[in-house]
């Protein structure tokens, strides 16, 4: 029983940097467009998010707020993720440019940047740059009183998080109700499903897909901060994210572009990555780990193999749009 | 008239890289009429009309809605002058709903009222007596269900003037006729209408005036109650025309291809072709019609080997040789046995053509393996993309211009002139004058009938019910991939036909004959 409440417990945790990123890229998506460069975005959010709350601490002494801290390290990894996404845009819908290209840079780009200020910081402040345990806290603790968490099984697995996981849920049904009810997510819908019938239709075409793009990007890079602040520790080290931003990539279509299923999908994918430590198995470890990557294939190879009109990517992903182009 | 006038285009001009699309046209719709605007392909009558719809701006001149000068940026702009336009290539969301592709783009409250929208719907639906549901996806509907949708997209928005690019494309003759109700029922609202078509005896029986454009100018107007199709094709072309197809009877008839049950299911398991007979002789125009759909398109791939067959025979007998079946065959075996497919598809580009090759490079895709070892032959490939040019008149800055650039009819001239060239003895065509103007469209037809006094099997699916009955010899009518009948192309009605396409009526084969 322990074993699995713990299997959950850490299965939402290790998911929730996924569940970002994946919602962020759903964003993205919908509108047409695919940003390969969810990693990199991921990274830069993830070090400038640290540098922020490093730099505040260290800036505030003693009179440091945990509250303070946490939005200043969202913020700070939204605009990170934001200007990358931003790149992004200018490049592929008003210049045109291919999509998978500009992505695989922005990987590329964001990755380097986050390696250079995480490591800038690291050799700067004498070889290790982490919160301090009162602001970690902050980050990693549940933010429900200690009642509701001593609650058996139910107050770990309901009110026992991080408070990202319950900021993801939020933003998770927030989409979802903006995608499918209101008029701004049909129009959205409609922009990356055939951008020339929205064209014609009346509907800001660049405007939509600038705005997605960008807003989703900011999305993405939350995770990456959300992966250094809890799972990471706080602190910077070398390895970085370690892949989490092409799990989510992957993610987005395991979910079929839902921004609700991105929250089962994320948790189904932080269970792997993390059952090596909590499940053993008669297997080499080395092997056991790769378990997540596999069922990225299988997972690839499943879906793409689904047949619903409905479960199908966008009908114009990947490509750019020109109105006067014949 | 003057108080009438609901639109005037003045001395208007667009430029596409190196064409004139448009040059000097000046133009006005009035309420209360159904204009029908008529030209050859690549005349710009499209360009033209989506300078009204804010798909293109003007490079040149000035456009007054009512009287008052307008600018067009935007669709959104056209929307709020009260012009819509039903675009040849709907413009539709397959995934969505017709209500949501209804209210697409349009201002109002954050939340959607769903409820509200489908009341609005069935109003108008009551209003013209359409029958569409609200909640159907589009991707579920036929052509005329999603064309029903478009005009009840233009009609929510309240638009005042209505352009039809080629509606009647790829409808049935019950459907057009319902359309064209439709369209009359509006203009007695006082809504003004324009018609893109180039059906000559659509415009006899619907339009009030025609305006004819020619390379990109306006040429002049016509009452339709004074002019005949002679004149109007006269002033389209710029010089006389004949109208007439020629349909020689077949000489020596022989059979070509013998196909035995023929049975294909395509790979989302449907079943697209059902237990299909028939053969095709030599010397002789075959005809196909039926509703889009309706395996045509699978029909003509399994002959040419692109289609897996799950059951049947295609047995091939070459002009003097053996008798051998094809099934099993790849399709460059088939096609070296002398077995053709130009093939025009929705949208042109997407088979047989290369859209950043220009008309040489083109050509080359059929001669590729011609060339000494490693290299391609060049020289033939120009000669040939040169004399096409000539030959069907495809108006092209040069021959390595990107063929993506011309305009719809004129890719389709370089398509099908190249298949014709490789002097087939099967010769299969499917759309082969979807959407050409009338001049070239007789060009090709008579190159069809070169082709069948030659000896040359002709198998010529097309959309127009009054040109398979003036061409074809023999007319085989497909309905939901099963052969509802094969007629006599001499003596079947049109009406004979249309129905033979929406209904299947028993085990007809060769019966009806």
């Amino acid at each position: 029983m322990n074993t699995i409440v713990s299997l959950l417990y850490n299965a939402v945790l290790n998911g929730t940097p996924l569940m970002f990123g994946t919602m962020g890229e759903v964003l993205t998506e919908k509108s047409g467009n695919l940003n390969l460069g969810v990693e990199g975005m991921m990274y830069m959010g993830g070090a400038i998010g640290l540098a922020g709350a490093f730099y505040y601490e260290k800036m505030a002494g003693s009179a440091a707020n945990g509250i303070v801290a946490i939005l200043i390290a969202l913020l700070l990894a939204f605009i990170a993720g934001a200007i990358g996404a931003l790149i992004f845009s200018f490049i592929t819908i008003s210049m045109r440019a291919n999509q998978n290209v500009t992505g695989l840079a922005l990987t590329i780009f964001g990755t380097g940047v986050g390696q250079f200020i995480g490591e800038y910081m690291r050799t700067k402040e004498g070889g290790y740059v982490v919160v301090g345990n009162g602001l970690k806290n902050f980050f990693q603790a549940s933010p429900f009183p200690k009642a509701l968490q001593d609650i058996p099984v139910a107050g770990k697995l309901i009110f026992g998080h991080n408070i990202f996981v319950y900021l993801g849920i939020i933003i998770a049904v927030i989409m979802a109700i903006y995608m499918n009810r209101t008029r701004f997510g049909l129009n959205l819908r409609a922009v990356g499903e055939s951008p020339a019938t929205a064209d014609a239709a009346g509907i800001n075409v660049t405007r939509y897909k600038y705005l997605a793009t960008v807003i989703g990007g900011g999305i993405s890079a939350i995770g990456g901060m959300v992966y250094i602040m809890t799972i990471a520790g706080c602190v910077w080290n070398h390895e970085g994210l370690a892949g989490e931003g092409w799990l989510a990539v992957a993610l987005v279509i395991f979910c079929l572009w839902k921004p609700i299923s991105a929250m089962w999908g994320s948790t189904l994918f932080g269970a792997l990555l993390i059952m090596y430590l909590r499940v053993r198995l008669p297997i080499p470890s080395e092997i056991y780990k790769i378990l997540p990557y596999v069922v990225t294939v299988a997972v690839l190879i499943i879906t793409s193999l689904r047949k619903k009109k409905e479960n199908q990517p966008p009908e114009s992903l990947g490509l750019s749009y020109f109105r006067e182009d014949r | 008239m003057q108080d009438n006038c609901s639109i005037e285009m003045r001395n208007v001009s667009k430029t596409f890289g190196r064409i004139k699309a448009n040059q000097d046209v000046s133009l006005k719709i009035y309420k209360g009429e159904i204009l029908s605007l008529l030209g050859e392909n690549g005349s710009g009558k499209t360009t033209l009309m989506n300078m009204l719809s804010g798909i293109y701006f003007p490079d040149e001149g000035q456009i007054f809605v009512n009287g008052k000068p307008a600018s067009i940026t935007s669709p959104k702009d056209a929307l709020k002058q009260g012009i819509g336009m039903i675009h040849q290539h709907f413009k539709l969301v397959s995934v969505l709903s017709a209500a949501e592709n209804v209210i697409l783009g349009l201002d109002g409250s954050l939340m959607l009222d769903m409820k509200e929208v489908s009341r609005k719907i069935t109003e108008i639906c009551e209003r013209y007596h359409f029958n569409v549901d609200p909640d159907k996806k589009v991707y579920d509907m036929s052509v005329s269900e999603k064309q029903t949708l478009e005009i009840i997209k233009v009609l929510y928005r309240d638009a005042d003037v209505l352009i039809l690019d080629e509606p009647t494309a790829v409808l049935t003759p019950q459907e057009t006729e319902r359309l064209f109700d439709v369209l009359r029922e509006m203009r007695k609202d006082g809504k003004a209408i324009v018609i893109i078509t180039h059906k000559l005896h659509e415009v006899m029986e619907l339009a009030d005036r025609v305006a004819v454009l020619r390379k990109g100018k306006f040429v002049g107007e016509l009452m339709v109650k004074d002019t005949n199709p002679q004149e109007m094709t006269n002033m389209m072309v710029g010089r006389t025309v004949m109208l007439n197809i020629d349909r020689p009877e077949p000489v020596n008839p022989t059979e070509r291809l013998n196909i035995q049950g023929l049975t294909v299911i395509n790979e989302d398991g449907v079943k697209k072709l059902d237990n299909v007979s028939f053969t095709a002789m030599g010397g002789e125009i075959l005809g196909i019609a039926g509703i889009a759909g309706s395996g045509q398109k699978e029909l003509l791939e399994a002959v040419a080997g692109l289609q897996p067959i799950k059951s049947g025979s295609i047995i091939y007998t070459p002009e003097n040789g053996e008798s051998e079946d094809l099934v099993g065959k790849t399709p460059m075996q088939i096609k070296n046995a002398g077995v053709a497919l130009a093939f025009v598809p929705e949208d042109r580009l997407g088979m047989g053509l290369v859209g950043g090759m220009g008309m040489t490079g083109n050509m080359m895709l059929r001669s590729w393996q011609k060339g000494k070892g490693m290299f391609v032959h060049r020289s033939d490939p120009t000669a040939l993309a040169e004399e096409i040019k000539e030959k069907l008149e495809v108006m092209t800055p040069d021959i390595n211009y990107p063929v993506r650039r011309l305009s719809g009819g004129n890719v389709q001239k370089v398509l099908v002139g190249r298949e014709i060239a490789t002097a087939p003895s099967v010769m299969m065509s499917a759309y082969a004058v979807r959407g050409l103007d009338i001049n070239t469209s007789y060009t090709i037809y008579n190159l069809m009938t070169t082709q069948k006094m030659k000896g040359t099997a002709v198998i010529f699916v097309g959309e127009d019910l009054d040109v398979l009955l003036e061409l074809c010899d023999r007319i085989l009518v497909l309905y939901d991939g099963k052969v509802s009948g094969i007629v006599d192309g001499r003596t079947a009605t049109k009406e004979q036909i249309g129905l033979m396409m929406t209904r299947f009526e028993g085990e007809g084969g060769e019966k009806n004959e």
